[in-house]
């Protein structure tokens, strides 16, 4: 009996002091030998200059693109600093930092004071975005390393219809608004983790990845940049920026002549053509149109926002308070039986489970108006594309779209006026349909162009 | 076309108007979390005090193999003879492959004086996989622990294994002190 009571006795001491014991258990040896201890391998980081580095080159990068673009018009100096840029934040930086998943640590970083963004990060984000306020989309045609990669691979473009490409182009728009509010709420960083590139840029890295980015490069084949026009969540801002730009990309130097040669030219279908004319019954059936689609907006806003908030469950599982919160909880009710290890790791804390359920709680309410708000922000970006569908726009001369434009200089050359401009003959293909040209400069092709 | 240059004009106006509120929109947002940024650029690192050696590292780092290694805090060490973090538990005292917890081989035993042997890691081999933690956590000083190295860290903006860690051990720190090393702190 007093032999159990000591046993007892000891455990309860012991028991606790395991937590203690798992530093110093036996004491350090006193050497007598001389014997000197090694230091702890710690190999040196890469220095926080280096990011300055980056920045510098970035900065150079854009103010080249910009004058690559619209003072030189030569498209092979966008195409040899389009690889200089796939080799330095590609390959040689591994494609991070990027202002693409720069968004992340932006939205983070309003998320949480206490997150540190690095300046590299805010820089990244930024300067891209200047750029496109003077020069548009200077980043997306010789500097982003994606853009890049697929732009290489691009043999034989398909044109895509304008509604389809409107459609697929708010698959962006739901992955901004996806990663904005996954960052913001300190979830997960979406874009970086699914970067379809960055494992072909570190030849490493996972497989499914590899492969997903495998599958956009056969795509580009066919299809000009799919990430960059369907999915690319920096491309839609820069987009949005772009449109105001202060020296829009023209693709003649000084004027249209309607000749139609840089119909095709536009593996990314942003040029836009010259408008027909259209009757009086024509503008009366878009008039109602456009009063109805004014009119289902706000419904498009508002289902669409609920949809946002409805999916505020699921989209808090990637959270990681959430998921352990939910583990624990199970576990607690007997509905899994064996121990996993976040609930062992949550255990040794010493925290209490009712904290964690409260920070799950706030965290799901955070993610219940911030689903809203994302929903809401497609819905709109949906309703505005349509109504931007069906307004039928002005236009006298073959323009490239402010919004649309890559800048990737390939039309410049398929423009007659541009060899005029720079002094050299034209090339046979432009010369050759001299008749053509003729005809069409005077208005009389295509069809309904206004002279 | 008397009417129509004042309509532009307006036009013009409100495209001039939120051109310059976006450009001041950017420039502010940088400005304040460029301000906000008063600390050093971070690193990724793993505490070793909420590690608990589950072995993600060694399967979810985007290097192959990972940027985490074990390495070894000799100011805490005991210097066993029967190491529990290099030999499996009950194995005979050689180094025989069979006998050792590693699965690449990736630490070597040198006699130092009686009764202390010397463990060290070999960086080129050792794949983060925590074996060696686990079983010095549990019999010895716990003074084997993973580290992420910055030879080979690319510092990826989402870490895979922070994503993937249990326990929440991966932290941010500064780039200038980027190690979290057990031990020597308090015995410097």
């Amino acid at each position: 009996m007093s032999r159990g009571v000591l046993a007892i006795a000891v455990l309860a001491v012991l028991v606790p002091c395991t937590v203690t014991w798992a530093i110093e258990r036996f004491p350090p040896p006193d050497f007598e030998s001389g014997y000197e201890m090694p230091p702890t391998q710690a190999p040196d980081a890469r220095p926080g200059v280096w990011q300055y580095l980056d920045v510098a080159v970035l900065l150079a990068a854009l103010s080249v693109a910009a004058w690559l673009v619209h003072r030189l018009r030569s498209r092979r100096g966008v195409f040899l600093l389009m690889l200089f840029c796939l080799a330095y934040f590609g390959f040689w930086r591994k494609g991070c930092v990027c202002p693409i998943g720069a968004i992340g640590n932006i939205a983070w970083a309003a998320g949480d004071p206490n997150y540190v963004v690095p300046i590299a990060a805010v820089l990244f984000f930024a300067l891209p975005l200047v750029f496109a306020l003077f020069f548009g989309r200077v980043f997306c045609a010789a500097v982003c390393p994606f853009g890049a990669i697929q732009d290489l691979v691009l043999v034989r473009p398909i044109m895509i219809p304008t509604w389809l490409e409107a459609a697929l182009r708010l698959g962006a728009y739901v992955y901004l608004s996806a990663a904005v509010l996954l960052a913001f709420t300190g979830s997960m960083l979406l874009i970086c983790r699914y970067d379809p590139f960055v494992p072909i840029f570190r030849l490493g890295g996972s497989f499914n990845i590899f492969v997903l980015g495998a599958a956009f490069l056969v795509v580009g084949l066919f299809i000009g940049r799919p990430y960059c026009r369907f999915l690319c969540p920096y491309g839609v801002i820069l987009r949005a920026l772009s449109r105001l730009s202060r020296h829009r990309v023209t693709i003649t130097p000084d004027e249209c002549i309607r000749c139609r040669l840089c119909e095709d030219s536009c593996p990314f279908g942003a040029i836009e053509p010259p408008t027909a004319e259209w009757s009086e019954a024509d503008y009366k059936v878009d008039k109602r149109r456009l009063a109805l689609l004014l009119l289902a907006a706000p419904v498009l806003v508002g289902v669409l926002a609920w949809g946002g908030a409805a999916l505020a469950g699921p989209l808090s599982r990637t959270h990681r308070q959430v998921r352990l919160a939910d583990e624990v909880f199970l576990f607690d009710a007997g509905k899994i039986t064996e121990i996993t290890d976040p609930i062992k790791a949550f255990r040794r804390t010493g925290r209490l489970t009712e904290d964690l359920y409260a920070e799950a709680r706030a965290i799901q309410n955070e993610f219940r108006w911030g689903g809203a708000l994302a929903g809401g922000f497609v819905g709109l970006v949906a309703a505005g594309s349509l109504v931007g569908l069906s307004i039928r726009w002005r236009r006298n001369d073959y323009t490239a779209h402010a919004g649309g434009c890559l800048a990737c200089a390939r039309c410049f050359a398929y423009c007659p006026r541009h060899h005029v401009h720079k002094g050299h003959a034209a090339p046979a293909h432009a010369i050759a349909p001299d008749r053509f040209i003729l005809a069409n400069a005077q208005g009389a092709a295509p069809e309904g162009t206004r002279p | 076309m008397t009417d129509e240059p004042p309509k532009m004009d307006r036009r013009r106006f409100c495209g001039q108007s939120v051109w310059g509120l976006c450009l001041a929109g950017i420039g502010g947002l940088s400005g304040y979390l460029l301000g906000r940024t008063r600390q050093p650029e971070t690193r990724w690192q793993i505490d070793p005090t909420k590690c608990i050696a589950c072995g993600n590292c060694a399967t979810y780092c985007v290097l192959e193999p990972s940027a985490v290694k074990c390495v070894q805090a000799y100011k805490i060490c005991a210097y066993c003879d029967f190491c529990p973090g290099f030999l499996e538990p009950g194995a005979r005292l050689d180094t025989g492959a069979e006998n050792e917890l590693c699965p690449t081989g990736a630490i070597t035993r040198h006699f130092v004086e009686e009764p202390y042997f010397e463990y060290n890691i070999l960086d080129e081999l050792c794949i983060g996989c925590g074996k060696c933690v686990k079983g010095c956590e549990a019999f010895g000083n716990a003074s084997l622990f993973l580290q992420v190295h910055h030879d080979r860290c690319v510092n990826c903006n989402e870490c895979a294994i922070a994503a993937a860690c249990p326990s929440d051990a991966f932290v941010r720190v500064p780039v200038d002190r980027p190690y979290l090393l057990k031990g020597v702190e308090e015995h410097a």
